[in-house]
């Protein structure tokens, strides 16, 4: 097989539909793909066979898709998947949905079966396309093979223009099987699709004034801002103006943790004084986000003073579920800068003022006294031994919420998490993929015990490529959140959440040939972090957290901002 | 309230199936959907009537359908000036005493008698929705065997001027 490093346009020779495929990849400027073989893809892995692009054998069609998003999620870059036809296909919806909600870019090939026989219900035939339509940025799926390179290059571009998304392309066996001279350098063609990215002026010049005319502005910084990389313009937007900023859950790290204007996370577990400054803001400045539940509590309370402005590259978030006045269908970087143009005199001393005292008086808090290892400490230590440097990977439920919490990131591209889903199973093959973006960096696996044994089974992928992750496993012997739910709401009717039998997490590291620490207590977890979180090995360090802490403070389901629960001790 | 939404969309495979994917997603309700070839090659139009409780929902839904990477044009049409046209098959129960009483029905709506047999008779009928309604209510004491709606199809017409008195459609009614 021929594969060449550049684009090749003048291709006269017969490729092989695998080797077209390769190829297109390689001129995408792919550099690694998560996958897993079978029938419909053996000539695609044939085509692999000498290596043209690095691939990542996971062992599970999930982990390949999950480490994909990993990947994509702090590389900026598209993550590319590979799946076999029928049940690989399956295999990959949770993570396709996942990449879907929280808008990361993913190009996904699977395999189909021959075009002779697609619809007569075929060996390992799965109606793909009619599956991953509604979880898709788009699907496509190839009929003549001289339309490949032109397809690969349309998937890679949707996938990562506008608001990223996965895109999907189903390939027929005979496709990658068959024989064709492919043209690679091909046009897209895309007339429905055309994002705009530059702000409308007469909407800038609105919010500019509304912003001088605002006694208490706010700005809710979301994955948009992560994804235009516009962290740098937001910083000094919000510096100019002295205006205070939170974040959802995804856009942590899109604003510096650490910096005075700062109020932390908002939402169902978010900082006390971050939601009241939703809840009394009279300008709100929606810079990417949007607008989920979990963050906005009951719609009926949300904002109820704000005049709200929303920045979106993708217009169907604007107006869907919070009312809007002032509309920016652009990239948060665009219109950062353009806003960065205008000149406006603010003053917030009194909001600022008034927000400090809430942080003061309402911190975010847990019961330093208490016996045993407390969830919350732990993360602070993690985020101490790390010294706030790592990449940092979550999976779902308690932990997750308190490593929002607990871990201040000063960076953005740090922080991988599922929300929008809210995925278990997401946080450990996740790190696989970050830590194959960055070699070099120190990626912390923080997973629920709950969670870890839906995707386990890639601990033979950390051991093979020997990946330095740590695996933290916050073992509180529960499902914790929802333990936590049939605690307050439910009334302490523990239905099928409490998990008495539990592997030995280190028994099992070391049987894939991994290190294995348990820690029982603060001085453990403190000596163990100390000697091993930047170690150049993979390490399991099983936690055992103390079982019924909850995650403090909470809107409860139906409440507004104003009336979190839980907000002293 | 309805709308008449219109969209030009890519003729690519899937396209009717992402369409109403989305619409059953996010709970839009479908009176009727047409969809045809246009005077562009690869190009089909399809004419959505809608029932929608707001302003906000009906943007929500024309934002969504424009997010379609196959789709290059939505327009909500229903407050501008439009022609907009459904075709009827009727089937009525007809002995020969009431046929003629039946054409005289058919000959005030321009419908036509299509096909006629010993005990029924077919007509076929153009027009709005109003009128289509119209015709059915005259022909129901008859006894309806069958009835077939295409649905809308609809477009703007060529000069908006008048659009004062065109746009009491009766759809919005
Ligand atoms: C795939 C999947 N199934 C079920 C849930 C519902 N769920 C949310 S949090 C949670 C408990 C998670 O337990 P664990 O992984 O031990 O983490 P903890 O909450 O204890 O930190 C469950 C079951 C989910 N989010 N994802």
């Amino acid at each position: 097989m021929a594969v060449k490093t550049s684009v090749d346009k003048t291709a006269s020779a017969e490729m092989n539909g695998a080797d077209i495929l390769i190829q297109s990849l390689i001129n995408e400027g792919a550099e690694i793909i998560f996958g897993y073989p079978g029938g419909a893809v053996l000539p695609i892995y044939d085509a692999l066979y000498k290596n043209p692009i690095k691939h990542v054998l996971t062992r599970h069609e999930q982990g390949a898709i999950h480490a994909a998003e990993g990947y994509a999620r702090v590389s900026g870059k598209p993550g590319v998947v590979i799946a076999t036809s029928g049940p690989g296909v399956t295999n990959l919806v949770t993570g396709i949905a996942d990449a879907m909600m929280d808008s990361l870019p993913l190009v996904i090939f699977t395999g189909q079966v021959a075009q002779d026989v697609i619809g007569t219900d075929a060996f390992q035939e799965a109606d793909v396309m009619g599956i991953t339509m509604p979880i898709t940025k788009y699907n496509v799926q190839v009929s003549d093979m001289k339309e490949l390179p032109r397809l690969v290059k349309e998937a890679f571009h949707i996938a990562t223009t506008g608001r990223p998304g996965p895109v999907l392309i189903d390939i027929p066996k005979n496709i990658s099987q068959g024989k064709a001279v492919a043209h690679f350098e091909p046009d897209i063609h895309l007339p429905g699709y055309q994002p705009n990215l530059t702000p409308n002026y007469l909407q800038i010049k609105k919010l500019s004034e509304a912003l001088s005319q605002a006694d208490r502005p706010v700005i809710l910084a979301g994955a948009g801002v992560l994804h235009a990389k516009a962290s740098y313009d937001l910083t000094e937007f919000a510096e100019r103006y002295q205006i205070p900023v939170t974040s959802t859950l995804l856009g942590l790290g899109s604003f510096p943790a650490d910096h005075p204007l700062f109020l932390g996370m908002a939402g169902m577990h978010g900082v006390y004084a971050a939601n009241m400054a939703l809840h009394e803001t009279d300008l709100l400045i929606n810079i990417g986000a949007r607008f989920d539940d979990r963050l906005t509590g009951n719609l009926k309370h949300f904002a109820p003073r704000a005049k709200v402005a929303h920045i979106d590259v993708d217009p169907a978030e604007i107006g869907k579920n919070v009312n809007t006045h002032i509309p920016v269908v652009a990239d948060a970087k665009e219109a950062l800068v353009k806003l960065l143009e205008e000149d406006m005199k603010t003053d917030t001393d009194n909001w600022r003022r008034c927000l400090n005292q809430y942080r003061n008086d309402f911190p975010l808090w847990y019961n330093k006294g208490e016996q045993g290892l407390l969830p919350q400490r732990l993360i602070e230590m993690v985020h101490q031994y790390t010294n706030g440097n790592a990449i940092v990977t979550t999976d779902v439920g308690q932990h997750q919420m308190w490593a929002a919490q607990y871990y201040p990131f000063k960076q953005p591209h740090r922080w991988v998490t599922s929300g929008g889903l809210g995925t278990m199973g997401f946080g450990f093959p996740a790190a696989i993929g970050a830590q194959l973006a960055f070699p070099e960096e120190n990626v912390v696996a923080l997973i629920g015990d709950g969670g870890f044994q839906m995707t386990l089974q890639e601990l033979s992928v950390v051991k093979e490529l020997n990946l330095p992750i740590k695996i933290v496993i916050l073992n509180n012997e529960a499902l914790g959140m929802v333990r936590q739910w049939q605690e307050t709401f439910y009334e302490e009717r523990y239905s099928h959440s409490i998990i008495p039998v539990q592997p030995d997490f280190v028994k099992l590291a070391e049987s894939y040939g991994i290190r294995g620490i348990r820690v029982i207590n603060e001085q453990e977890a403190e000596s163990v972090f100390h000697e091993t979180i930047t170690a150049k090995e993979p390490v399991l360090i099983d936690c055992r957290i103390k079982a019924g802490e909850n995650v403090y403070p909470m809107i409860a389901p139906g409440k507004g901002h104003h009336e979190m629960i839980g907000v002293k001790p | 309230m309805k709308r008449i939404v219109t969209a030009t969309v890519l003729n690519r495979s899937g396209v009717l199936n992402r369409v109403t994917g989305l619409m059953t997603k996010r709970q839009f309700n479908i009176d009727s959907i047409t969809v045809g070839r246009t005077e562009n090659d690869g190009i089909s139009k399809m004419t959505f009537v809608v029932n929608v409780d707001s302003e906000q929902q009906i943007e929500q839904l024309t934002k969504q359908l424009n997010k379609q990477i196959d789709v290059i044009k939505v327009s909500d049409i229903t407050d501008q000036a439009i022609v907009a046209r459904e075709l009827a098959l009727i089937k009525v129960l007809s002995s020969a005493q009431t046929r003629s009483e039946i054409s005289g029905i058919v000959e005030p709506f321009r419908a036509s008698i299509i096909d006629v047999s010993r005990e029924s008779i077919t007509i076929q009928v153009t027009g709005d929705t109003d009128k289509i309604e119209a015709i059915i209510d005259l022909l129901r004491p008859y006894g309806i065997k069958e009835l077939s709606r295409t649905g809308l199809t609809a477009f703007l017409r060529g000069s908006q001027k008048q659009i004062t008195d065109l746009n009491s459609y009766s759809l919005l009614k």
